[in-house]
């Protein structure tokens, strides 16, 4: 096969890769989450497991040590036996606690401390470099077996650069499809189904592949296995295939914690499932495709010994015993496999990496560097956070490639796969006795994963890449089994001898009962500091994630507690949620400071903590149930204050109004009063009277005015209102509001910042109804705006759904929280009345238009100035869209 | 009616603990079948007869821990219809 | 040169038509157009007699009314005041004032309050 052939068709299937994460991406942003979410697309994103190591070195390690390679495989399998109160359990507690990657969830089990997740972090990246530079390796040889293979025998030119080539293409895939947001749920759709996909292109070439050495090229199952006993009875084969239970039992072990620890497993497995009961169905199916993958590996090794020259290497032999058979297709097939498989672990490994370098060294320290105070809004974390990522996974694909040119034998590489197991399985006392063991803590876990990650060092993975000496052990023990055993057994005895003697901090024992109970961790009600805190809760998360989802969840927050608006009242159940679902972007530990930070808080103490464990632990039915009905019974009574202040406010405000209206119409009046008698006086000079006589027309047309504000209020409030619905382009009409605008304080040079080209959106209304409102706010905006360099900002998009939302931000000063509540009402000026020139109908109008037009207009708080938003329907609520004014 | 409901809210609950607990000793079972042969008689499984047995076992165990699953989902199911049952006759009451 | 009269008021339109009214009639006529520092204008220019709104941008007539009926200097205290007012209002602010005028007001009242005020 040339070599440009399969350059093409490998360009081709990254391309498709690319196009089908797109896609995903997409529908997951439209909300088309249902086949995205099956349970089957993520038993397949957890094939991650089975890397280029597997998928090549398998046959290799089956060729040298025989049935041995199964422990990879049996290790998982083992795992999801027990899937209904492991795995589930796990699942459940890290959903809840929204864990970001391993690193955080022992963090966050521990007193929510960064330093352990720093630690944690450090062996990952230590353990994934070389892991991936493996994966690397695989593909380069892969392209080497077809360059060797090629007629005119030449090896291409570059062929020396593959690695970089893929380095830098899955670095800008992963970068694409895994930094796109913040989401608080860490959950990156594209990049799973286009994994769950090579899942199954993997999967399919291998069986192929099988198929084609047990019936093609042996004569079925029986022949199979009578070869398989043929091959064992070789001198050279027997010795070494002969299984060593000491060797067998820490190759299960070690592979059972890999499925757990590893970081791209930890991503797939518990990061990426939306809830625990996916894992009914990759309870089963999961080794399913495990034992699907394994079971050809014995024949086609075999087969491979049997056909291929001696001085063949084993680690290649799927590629080169198609190869040698003339099976073209065949062997293209198991190539694209074998990327599939390298890729797909380079990805996940590398968003998982990433997540952790950027969440637990990156931004804690520029957290720590900044020392910004509470509230400031100049500062993007949201930004910073996903580009630490989008660097992080650079500086992960970048290490990789380097040590893959450093080390450049196999030999060297070869052994990284378990090396990197052994690493990560150092974690797991820490994160198994943590969710088990309430007595775990944070001093045990330190001296455990310490003591891990040193004799690892030392003993398995500074050998691995030559520096030291095997481990001097008796006569017939395998060496790497008791650096294995003596540093696990070294790290689960550390971790529990100082937890036995340690005492946890309060917050640690909050966490630790939630963990190990999986009940929901709650946050004390003395440590925060007022309502008046919620604003800048809200100014935080829009740092975070973004204006519109920060939005977004406190106004369903607010709705939850019977609220109205944008700000929930600080209830500790509130603070509890918010923190985890900030902990979803950002890791447990850095969202705990800054909410303490921004939210304040008095110390835990352990009396109260008692308090809350007690309550916790009786958490069983009866007072979940009083829990229900008291929590209705708050909401209704949060309701039932709101709607007796806002009467109150209302019958104030009634009385008030007709002095208002009695002011607003006297005040004209009185001039026009006085001067029409002043006219009267012959010995006035004729400049004198012209100048009355103006000033007698101002006021009199001030009063038409009012008046007509007044009528349109009335009718707009009784639902009378005529409309003439048209088709209007939102662009126009902004155009025109913003010159109708302009004459009001011409001296105030705006700076107007749009968005044309989102602009054109052509919206079902009254377009005279809506410039009016436009009209209004932006004019507000220029009347009260006290910024020394005025900004307008003027953003539109369209609505789910139909319709179309409209913010107009300024960059004043904004309206206090506690006086926001009131603009919309009438004559409810909050300024000097003289500078505004209006009665104060403006607002109180604008939301009866959008009330009649089936929209609503808001304040949003917390953008910075004064901002409105403006929300309108597809089409006007139960009026043909004909233009046919409806009237009663 | 009365004294039927109590049986069989007992019957479910303890037909689901007891496959609670078949689903704890599953993965126990299985790693004493992966590892005792090994450990026992490492020449025996170390060659063809190894393979059919431990594909052999393996097969097993994925169709045990899919009935498994199965069967205690189910059980989930009956517990909570005959534990909500009383709630809802009181409320159609 | 001493202030016949200070006026405090918002509204320029009224001010100009109360301040042409009264100079027509000799008087000195000052003009404050906003409740905030209300009282020390009237501190300042020490005026015979007071003409204050009610309704003023923030503070209120009756606000300053208070702040110089408190004032320590007794002279500045028992200066005379004529408040304005649209109707409505009258009951909250008649206690401390002198005398009382409701907008629309006729010219020649205004003249004739002043007037007898000033005497």
């Amino acid at each position: 096969m040339p070599f440009e052939a399969l350059l093409a068709t490998c360009l081709g299937y990254v391309a498709l890769m690319f196009t089908v994460a797109y896609a995903a991406d997409r529908a997951a942003a439209r909300g088309h989450v249902r086949w995205l979410d099956h349970p089957l697309v993520y038993t397949l994103s957890l094939s991650v497991y089975c890397s280029a190591w597997t998928f090549y070195g398998a046959v290799g390690y089956a060729s040298r040590s025989g049935l041995e390679f199964l422990t990879i495989y049996l290790g998982p399998t083992l795992v999801f036996t027990g899937a209904w109160w492991g795995l589930r359990r796990l699942v459940r507690v890290a959903r809840m606690h929204h864990v970001t990657s391993v690193a955080d969830l022992v963090s966050a089990r521990f007193g929510k401390s960064n330093k352990l997740a720093a630690i944690v972090t450090l062996i990952a990246v230590i353990a994934s470099t070389p892991y991936i530079a493996l994966q690397l390796q695989s593909v380069r040889l892969s392209f080497e077996v077809f360059a060797l293979n090629a007629p005119n025998g030449a090896v291409p030119d570059g062929l020396g650069g593959t690695g970089l080539w893929v380095a830098a293409g899955l670095a800008v895939f992963t970068i694409l499809f895994g930094t796109r947001n913040l989401a608080a749920d860490e959950r990156h759709h594209g990049v799973v189904t286009a994994i769950a996909l090579e899942a199954v292109v993997k999967l399919l070439a291998f069986v192929a592949l099988g198929v084609f050495v047990i019936w093609g090229l042996a004569e079925g199952p029986l022949d199979m296995l009578d070869r398989i006993s043929r091959a064992s009875t070789d001198p050279r084969v027997g010795e070494g295939w002969l299984l060593k239970s000491d060797r067998w039992t820490a190759l299960i072990l070690v592979s059972a914690a890999a499925i757990l620890t590893l970081p791209r497993m930890f991503q797939v497995l518990v990061v990426e499932a939306a809830d625990e009961e996916r894992l009914h169905v990759a309870g089963w199916a999961f080794p399913a495709y495990l034992f699907a993958m394994s079971f050809f590996v014995l024949p086609i090794a075999v087969m491979g010994r049997e056909l291929l020259p001696d001085d063949a290497n084993p680690d290649l032999y799927v590629l080169t015993l198609p190869a040698a058979q003339g099976q073209d297709v065949l062997a293209l097939l198991v190539f694209l496999g074998g990327f599939s498989a390298a890729t797909s672990m380079v990805v996940v490994c590398a968003i998982a990496v990433a997540t952790m370098v950027s969440n637990h060294w990156l931004v804690p320290v520029w957290l720590a560097l900044r020392r910004i105070p509470a509230g400031d809004d100049a500062d993007d974390l949201r930004g910073f956070v996903l580009n630490a990522r989008r660097v992080a996974i650079l500086a992960v694909m970048a290490a990789g490639w380097v040590y893959h040119e450093a080390s450049g034998g196999t030999a060297a590489l070869a052994s990284m796969g378990l090396v990197a197991f052994t690493g990560m399985a150092q974690v797991l006392p820490a994160m198994v006795g943590g969710l088990m063991w309430r007595g775990a803590n944070r001093k045990g876990a330190y001296c455990g994963i310490g003591t891990g990650l040193v004799l690892w060092m030392a003993l398995i993975f500074l050998p691995s890449v030559g520096i030291g000496g095997d481990l001097p052990v008796p006569r017939g023990m395998d060496p790497w089994t008791a650096a294995v055993m003596l540093s696990l057994v070294l790290n689960t005895l550390a971790f529990i001898g100082m937890s036995i003697f340690g005492f946890p901090d309060p917050v640690e024992r909050l966490q630790g009962l939630s963990f190990v109970s999986a009940v929901e961790p709650i946050r004390h009600s003395r440590m925060m500091r007022g309502d008046d805190r919620a604003e800048p809760l809200l100014a935080m998360a829009r740092r975070v994630w973004g204006a519109d989802p920060a939005l977004r969840y406190f106004q369903a927050e607010a709705r939850a507690q019977g609220k109205s608006g944008y700000l929930p009242d600080l209830t500790p159940s509130f603070l509890t949620r918010l923190e985890r679902r900030l902990a979803g972007s950002i890791g447990s530990a850095t969202a705990h400071a800054m909410i303490d930070r921004v939210a304040g808080g008095v110390a835990l103490t352990v009396a109260d903590l008692l308090q809350v464990a007690d309550e916790a632990q009786r958490a069983k039915e009866e007072t979940q149930r009083l829990e229900a009905a008291r929590a209705e019974l708050t909401r209704t009574a949060r309701q039932l204050r709101e709607a007796n202040d806002k009467l109150t406010a209302l019958s104030v405000q009634k009385d008030a109004f007709l002095g208002q209206i009695s002011h607003e119409l006297r005040t004209p009046m009185t001039s026009v009063r006085a001067f029409s008698e002043i006219l009267k006086n012959p010995t006035l000079t004729e400049e004198e009277r012209g100048r009355f006589a103006g000033i007698i027309h101002a006021e009199a047309a001030r009063l038409t005015r009012l008046l007509d504000d007044l009528l349109d209020l009335s009718v707009l409030e009784s639902g009378r209102a005529q409309l003439s619905i048209g088709v209007a382009n939102l662009h126009d009409l902004i155009t025109r509001a913003l010159s109708a605008a302009s004459a009001t304080r011409p001296e105030r040079g705006f700076l107007i910042d749009r968005d044309l080209p989102t602009e054109h959106l052509g919206v079902i209304t009254d377009a005279d109804r809506l410039l009016q409102v436009l009209i209004n706010v932006i004019t507000n905006a220029r009347k009260y705006c006290d910024a020394e360099h005025p900004v307008l900002t003027i953003r539109v998009r369209p609505r789910d759904g139909g319709g179309a939302i409209i913010d107009v931000i300024d960059n004043g000063s904004g309206i206090d929280s506690g006086r926001q509540a009131l603009i919309f009402q009438k004559f409810a000026r909050l300024n000097d009345p003289a500078r505004a020139g209006g009665a104060g109908l403006g607002l109180a109008i604008c939301r009866e238009i959008m009330v009649t037009l089936g929209g609503e207009i808001s304040y949003l708080p917390g953008q910075g100035g004064a901002a409105f938003r403006i929300i309108l329907p597809a089409r006007p609520p139960g009026r043909a869209p004909t233009g046919i004014a409806v009237a009663d | 009616m009365m004294p039927d409901r109590p049986l069989f809210l007992e019957r479910a609950s303890f037909h689901r603990r007891r496959l609670g607990d078949a689903a704890r000793v599953l993965p126990i079972v299985a790693m004493l079948l992966v590892l005792v042969p090994v450990w026992w008689v490492p020449s025996q499984v170390s060659y063809a007869g190894g393979a059919v047995w431990i594909f052999g076992l393996w097969a097993v165990l994925i169709l045990a821990v899919r009935l498994l699953h199965r069967a205690l989902l189910r059980a989930e199911a009956a517990t909570t219809r005959a534990s909500d049952a009383p709630e809802e006759r009181q409320d159609a009451l | 040169m001493q202030l016949d009269i200070l006026m405090i008021e918002d509204e320029p339109n009224i001010a100009e038509a109360v301040r042409f009214i009264l100079s027509r009639e000799g008087w000195q006529v000052g003009l404050h157009d906003d409740g905030a520092g209300g009282i020390e204008a009237i501190r300042e220019a020490r005026p015979r007699l007071v003409i204050l709104d009610l309704m003023l941008p923030n503070r209120s007539g009756a606000e300053i009314l208070a702040d110089l009926r408190a004032a320590d200097d007794a002279a500045l205290a028992s200066t005379p005041v004529l408040m304005l007012t649209a109707r409505g209002q009258v009951r909250e602010a008649a206690s401390a004032a002198d005398a009382m005028l409701t907008k629309p007001f006729d010219n020649a009242d205004l003249r004739a309050q002043v007037r007898r005020m000033l005497a």
